[in-house]
């Protein structure tokens, strides 16, 4: 039997508990006012036998899908011959992929022997039998454990306390996926990152002023041995990042500031608007915008005037970041500035303040908190975006700080990393991870800055 | 929204004419039983303006008592306020003299505040708001099209209903409006305005050893009286209080009415305030408003204990509002 035909036949077992349970509440309760003589409503008493029906069978079927494969493996090494037994893992390993990829039918590498036939035929009787086991025994406790929870039914049994108990459980589930989920990203990082601080000294990487990181594939090959200092990549970074911020900010602010204080409704209702389509722009457009059109406008505007630019310049991947942010600093600002109270803005304005002393002596400064938190937030952004830099920053790994220079950033690396045929456990590949984990603390440390500085703000005036 | 609105105005007409006897001279029509809510309070308002509707057409038009006073430094003439079709003020003449604590009292959206945003052009920041008439300071038409609201502002002060000090020091608070109008020479200039006004608003001993504390950091009362000290530290003309003291508890009032007196020599004062012992206990002239209508103004004492308007009686004696 398949596993979905078996999960809707529970299913439809749990709607049938449901049924029998709200029909059983219903008549364990007499009387006249039978309603009120029930600790929860019928439907209630319904769900609660649903769930009993369902979730333990559930459970079951989760577990044995997770543990089935590995029994079945362990039953067939067993009964192969002596020789085989006796392989090392790996041999092993693809003994048992080629049984699997036979008993199903599917191309097997080198030649079928009757050893090879034997073991597909004995995996294809555990599969079948063990798919039959799972039917019978999640029916069977579906079934049972529905039919316990629908005899424990009587009008004192609370079974809203404890549907609303299972209920709870399911949600803190289901948040917890999301912070399991994370905790394992930063795990696997992590794991990967201390292997390449093995290779590589953990001095190296962070005060090497040196990033090569080719590194010899075959022991006879002629190449370098792979440097990996990371410094020109995190002042490549910071350099495109400083530029971004340098447009983004007072671009932003002041749109914010205008939209806040100065424009009318209309003006407001039709700019906003414009802004999100800004926002809402996927960056690998920006990318490209970057790399095609005002990467060369910049060469030729650099040029023109006597200077030497790279094709690939800092400024142009600065500038398009820059605009890219802009609706998010203006976004953020813009909260800032509003959640100012009205009284302030009237107390400066009673007092004779004219629209811009108001905003400059008074609004900005009760909003700067907020403001800086949400430039910290975009500051995070501009670090981690990687398709604008891809495409238009450079490779080299220049340190300088010459924006018409072409440089590279943390995430270009470890795209370039991390694409094409690589040997995994190469330095070459393990160096992703640890930048990638550098990035990762930066952006966290900044986020959380920035969280904390515009939280610590909002508490002043609610 | 509409309807509503529709409601309040027919509401507002038909007392604005049952107060001005506009339709004494109408025949008389059979008074058809009618249930709704507009005609309740209109038939409401005739029975209870019967006695003194002759007195009514007798004073000034539409209110009863003197509008003007002896010595008059502010003057609001045919003042009429519309927040699109809403008509919040409707034809409100006032005098407000010098060194003259004037209260204005009224049901909850009579449009107290309104009227006193006008006075210092506050309204001016509400989109939808529209004003017609004159208003006068010292003989200058405030809302004169060369006349900076800026400049205005200067002279005619304001103190909010909650205390807004500014998220600053309690001696920046007070030094910024001599800041933005240049009124310290130096340093030592400043300091002394400062000081004169904390003390002014009876602040200084509280706060003197803890002036680079923010002003938020103060009590709702201490705000309150840092933010007259901020208006006082501009030497304005005239202040404006919305009531100043809704938001505090009795103490701090009485500490504020107590300064209210102290200063009220200097200033004229107009008070927007919902108790009646307040309004008795500081004010020269009381102006009470009804619906947008400026129904009576008169001494203090006598809106008191004489008012000459049934609904000026009705609302000093705790009838309606
Ligand atoms: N900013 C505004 N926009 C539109 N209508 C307003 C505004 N402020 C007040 N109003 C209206 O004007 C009338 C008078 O309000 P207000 O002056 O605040 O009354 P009061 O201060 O006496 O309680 C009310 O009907 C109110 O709804
Ligand atoms: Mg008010």
């Amino acid at each position: 039997m398949q596993i979905t035909t078996l999960t809707l036949i529970i299913a439809a077992m749990a709607a049938g508990a449901f049924y029998f349970g709200r029909e059983r509440s219903l008549s364990v309760a007499s009387g006249p006012s039978r309603m009120q003589t029930l600790h929860s409503l019928p439907g209630y008493y319904g769900y609660y036998t649903a769930i009993w029906a369902l979730l333990p069978a559930m459970g079951l079927l989760l577990a044995w899908n997770l543990i089935e494969p590995r029994v079945i493996v362990g039953l067939i090494v067993q009964g192969l011959p002596d020789a085989e037994q006796s392989m090392s893992p790996g041999e092993l390993n693809l003994l048992i992929n080629n049984i699997r990829n036979l008993a199903n039918g599917d191309i097997v590498s080198g030649e079928v022997g009757t050893v090879l036939q034997d073991a597909a035929a004995r995996y294809l009787e555990y599969a079948n039998t063990g798919r039959w086991m799972l039917a019978v025994l999640t029916i069977g406790l579906a079934t049972l454990c529905a039919s316990l929870a629908w005899r424990r039914i009587t009008p004192k049994f609370r079974a809203r306390n404890h549907v609303e108990r299972v209920i709870s459980g399911l949600l803190i589930a289901a948040s917890s996926i999301a912070i399991l989920t994370t905790i394992g990203i930063v795990m696997s990082v992590l794991f990967e990152a201390i292997r390449f601080f093995r290779e590589v000294p953990l001095s190296e990487f962070l005060f090497g002023l040196n990033w090569s990181p080719q590194t010899a594939i075959r022991a006879d090959q002629v190449g370098s041995s792979g440097s990996f200092g990371a410094v020109p990549l995190f002042t490549g970074t910071l350099l495109i990042t400083g530029i971004a911020m340098f447009i983004a900010v007072p671009v932003g602010l002041m749109t914010a500031i205008y939209l806040a204080e100065y424009s009318s409704a209309r003006i407001r209702t039709i700019t906003k608007p414009i802004l999100e389509i800004l926002a809402g722009i996927p960056t690998v457009v920006y990318g490209f915008f970057a790399a095609l059109t005002v990467a060369p406008v910049v060469r030729r505007a650099g040029e023109s005037m006597g200077f030497e630019v790279a094709s690939e310049s800092a400024l142009a991947a600065g500038l398009v970041m820059g605009i890219m942010i802009i609706p998010l600093v203006s976004s953020l600002s813009d909260d800032a500035i509003n959640s100012v109270p009205r009284a302030m803005r009237d107390g400066a304005l009673a007092l004779g303040s004219t629209r811009s002393e108001t905003m400059t002596k008074v609004i900005l400064p009760a909003a700067l908190p907020g403001i800086v938190g949400g430039i910290l937030l975009a500051v995070s952004r501009a670090i981690g975006e990687t398709m604008i830099v891809v495409m238009a920053a450079g490779l080299s790994a220049n340190l300088t700080a010459n924006p018409l220079e072409a440089v590279t950033t943390v995430t270009v690396q470890i795209v370039t990393l991390l694409v094409g045929d690589q040997e995994f456990d190469s330095a070459k590949t393990l160096a992703a991870f640890a930048l990638g984990l550098m990035l990762f603390l930066i952006t966290l440390g900044l986020n959380v800055l920035g969280i904390y500085v515009v939280r610590k703000y909002r508490e002043e005036y609610d | 929204m509409d309807r509503l609105q529709q409601s309040d105005n027919y509401r507002r007409m038909t007392a604005m004419k049952e107060l001005t006897g506009m339709d004494e001279d109408k025949p008389e029509e059979p008074r058809v039983v009618d249930s709704s809510p507009a005609k309740m309070v209109s038939s409401k308002l005739a029975e209870s303006t019967t006695e003194s509707e002759l007195s009514l057409t007798e004073l000034s038009g539409r209110t009863v008592g003197d509008v003007r006073c002896a010595d008059p430094f502010m003057i609001a003439e045919n003042v009429n306020v519309y927040y699109g079709d809403n008509h919040a003020i409707q034809n409100v003449t006032l005098e407000f003299g010098k060194s003259q604590v004037i209260a204005l009292i009224g049901p909850s959206g009579c449009g107290k505040s309104t009227f006193l945003r006008c006075l210092n052009r506050m309204n001016d920041s509400i989109e939808s708001a529209r004003i017609t008439g004159t208003i006068t300071l010292d003989g200058q038409d405030i809302y004169d099209k060369d006349l900076d609201p800026v400049a205005l502002r200067a002279r005619v002060g304001m103190v909010f209903q909650k205390p807004n000090p500014f998220p600053k020091s309690i001696y920046d608070n007070v030094a910024y409006g001599p800041r933005i109008h240049g009124l310290a020479a130096d340093r030592a200039d400043l300091d002394g305005i400062v000081h004169t006004s904390l003390e002014r608003a009876g602040l200084l001993k509280e706060v003197k050893d803890r002036l680079d504390e923010p002003g938020t950091s103060l009590s709702g009362g201490q705000q309150q009286r840092l933010c007259i000290a901020r208006t006082i530290a501009v030497d304005p003309e005239v202040i404006l209080m919305d009531e100043p003291c809704s938001a505090l508890d009795p103490i701090a009032t009485a500490r504020i009415e107590d300064l209210i007196d102290e200063i009220s020599e200097n200033y004229a004062i107009v008070i927007v305030t919902h108790s009646m012992q307040q309004a008795a206990r500081v004010s020269r002239r009381v102006a009470y408003f009804h619906l947008g209508l400026l129904v009576e103004v008169d001494d203090t004492d006598r809106i008191f204990t004489n008012p000459q308007h049934k609904l000026t009686e009705d609302y000093v004696t705790g009838r309606i509002g």
